[in-house]
């Protein structure tokens, strides 16, 4: 019972665990800017990190933010920084920078009412669209969603696992009811988060090849500072790190950069299914919508009703395989969703069995609640 | 002693980079380059522990040529990426080389507030009053009435005197050489990457190319000469008047302060809070 005693029960919101999971994740480097809702992530950051002998700073806008996350993770610390709606328009610069030049990072998105200013203390689920494409070009990218204070710990843990092991920036969607809700929330013992680090070369400076492809599709990741010294740039670039432009050489590392993201489907793509063994109605949610979608789904069965829910954790890359069984399974899906329907769009991308799909949005700043969603499953039923 | 050329070459450039480099004949960015690297050398610093970060334009290839840890960012970000390399890893001796539209354009914000913290990095900024990689458009250092690609009519807007401002964000060391003066660019840089605090060197260089041609200003020689006659030491340009400096800039130290550096704060913030868990 020591061990049990030793672990700390406390009431955290989203935006806390957050701070846990990063830390538990080995995360010693934030460089954020103030903005509403996800401020509270950097003031306990500002407190945490240094405790921990890490780094926080808070920068002179969301751009400098971002290309300090790059920075640090380059001298080889896991980084991260924490934005809402109009920084994450800033932060997109600097993410394609970490998407070609693959440094691993963490960006956690708590989402706002836009477009631009739109509304800051309100919830909306706006961004997943832009999650995906924000940042100019063909880029690989992954985007997890969390839909509760544990979620917000555990997710961002493998956020930063995912983000070391692919060598790709990692955001996280997290929204201003995830953010501020509290509730009671366990934090697990040190050595029970599994904390994956990036591969650092195993051959000789003069034989390292920063950028060459090796089975996993990622490359060997040296410090700066630990006697690798190459070149990193956000130019194309061949295996040296030297801006190229042969087609021989773009081609391949731009596949490349793509394919590892693919190799890894199976462990990327994360989603949990509710009542679905036998379900004739899905409902498919994500982030806070998730939580009303849940006890919608309960509430229709209470009256009969063959309800399931696939709660989308991963929302990029879609996890396809379990969206394309649901569908194939049900009559009719629900996609409830605090935007016009942005992950609806791919659902119906992936929907080749002809299954309905009903879209059910909300733009008015308020959550989606539960009822709202029974009902639409009992209209459908 | 002036180190020799050959010992430059073989020690600091990379031989394995597919030369040539971009750089037109007879632009300054290569002694602006030499001087770095002598810089460097007499200073003795590892290359192993040493960060060189640029933004994007002419001047900031130049990382893709020297065998340091070099990071080639994105357009005005210099500084923010070698503010998180410097917070990540203190030890390493970081240094951003920047062009001035890069620097003061759309890496103003970036530049002030570097400045204003004090972060123990080296900023040097090539000005050659244009963007030239992209064909010559005005930059926040054309001179007033100046002919540009986007100012054929003469440019109507002030230029920025990029040393001032840097003294005025608080930077700990501001010096201000010229291509011309190459064995004195070599002092300032050393000096400025030896200074414990934010330093800034700001490198008056010339791109007769784009700015020079289309202001009948000479070719690279006559650029170059004529900041022989331009450029009046700090001291000097004390006791002249604003009459006689008109078309002239100031060289030499226009600011060495010491005050307390960011990042040697933060530790002891770290050593501090550490006691309070």
């Amino acid at each position: 019972m020591a061990a049990d005693n030793s672990k700390k029960r406390l009431l955290l919101q989203g935006n806390e665990a957050i701070v846990y999971g990063a830390l538990a994740a080995g995360c010693r480097f934030f460089a954020g800017y103030p903005i509403t809702p996800a401020t509270e992530i950097s003031e306990l950051l500002s407190v945490k990190l240094p405790q921990a002998g890490g780094t926080f700073i808070q920068m002179e806008d969301e751009i400098a933010s971002m290309g300090a996350v790059i920075g640090a993770s380059l001298a080889g610390v896991k980084a991260m920084t924490a934005t809402s709606g109009p920084g994450f328009s800033l932060i997109q610069e600097n993410l394609g920078y970490a998407c070609i030049t693959e440094v691993p990072c963490v960006i956690v998105n708590v989402m706002r009412g836009g477009p631009s200013t739109g509304l800051p203390t309100n919830v909306a689920q706006g961004d997943v669209l832009m999650a995906r494409w924000g940042t100019h070009g063909d880029h690989p990218i992954i985007v997890l969603a969390v839909s509760s204070v544990s979620d917000c710990f555990s997710i961002t843990v493998r956020a930063f696992n995912l983000s070391e092991k692919y060598r790709v920036p990692v955001i996280v969607l997290s929204d201003e009811i995830v953010a501020h809700t509290r509730e009671c929330f366990t934090l697990p013992n040190v050595d029970e988060v599994r904390v994956v680090d990036r591969i650092g070369p195993n051959v000789p400076p003069e034989w390292y090849k920063p950028y060459a492809a090796n089975n996993r599709g990622v490359p060997d990741m040296a410090a700066f500072g630990d006697g690798y010294r190459h070149h990193v740039t956000g130019l194309v670039h061949d295996e040296r790190g030297f801006p190229t432009q042969q087609p021989h050489e773009i081609e391949p590392f731009l596949m490349r950069l793509h394919e590892k993201i693919t190799k890894g489907f199976p462990e990327i793509m994360l989603s949990k299914s509710y009542l679905m063994a036998d379900a004739e109605i899905c409902v498919f949610a994500y982030g806070c919508v998730a939580r009303s979608a849940l006890m919608a789904v309960k509430n229709a069965r209470a009256q009969g009703i063959k309800a399931g829910l696939l709660q989308l954790i991963t929302l990029f890359p879609v996890p396809r395989k379990e969206i394309d069984a649901a569908l194939r399974q049900c009559r009719v899906a629900i996609v409830p969703e605090l935007n016009m329907g942005q992950m609806s769009r791919e659902i119906n991308r992936i929907n080749q069995s002809g299954t309905r799909i009903v879209k059910y949005n909300r733009i008015d700043g308020q959550m989606i609640a539960p009822d709202e969603i029974t009902k639409q499953i009992i209209s459908v039923s | 002693m002036v180190v020799d050329a050959e010992t430059i070459r073989q020690e600091y450039l990379r031989h394995d980079k597919k030369f040539p480099h971009v750089w037109c004949p007879g632009c300054g960015n290569g002694i602006v380059l030499g001087s770095l690297l002598r810089a460097i050398h007499n200073l003795q610093l590892p290359k192993d522990d040493v960060v060189v970060a640029s933004g994007i334009g002419c001047s900031s290839r130049m990382t893709t040529y020297i065998d340091f840890n070099t990071l080639h960012t994105t357009h005005g970000r210099a500084l923010t990426f070698a503010t998180g390399v410097k917070l990540a890893k203190p030890q390493l001796r970081v240094i951003a080389v920047m062009g001035d539209g890069d620097a003061t354009a759309i890496g103003g914000n970036h530049f002030i507030h570097a400045a204003r913290r004090n972060i123990n990095i080296t900023a040097i900024i090539v000005n050659n009053s244009t963007y030239g990689m992209t064909g010559g458009q005005y930059s926040p250092t054309t001179p007033y009435g100046s002919k540009s690609t986007t100012s054929t009519y003469g440019h109507v807007e002030h230029a920025f005197s990029i040393a001032e401002l840097a003294v005025t964000a608080g930077a700990a060391f501001v010096a201000r050489g010229t291509v011309y003066h190459a064995a004195h660019l070599d002092t300032l840089l050393e000096q400025a990457i030896s200074k414990r605090g934010f330093s800034v060197v700001e490198v008056i260089s010339n791109c007769h190319v784009q700015h020079g041609r289309r202001n009948k200003l000479g070719d690279a020689v006559k650029m170059i000469a004529s900041y022989q006659e331009r450029a009046v030491p700090v001291k000097k340009a004390q006791s002249m008047t604003e009459k006689e400096m008109e078309g002239k800039f100031t060289i030499g130290v226009l600011c060495d302060v010491e005050k307390p550096i960011s990042t040697e704060e933060y530790d002891r913030i770290r050593q501090e809070s550490c006691h309070m868990v």
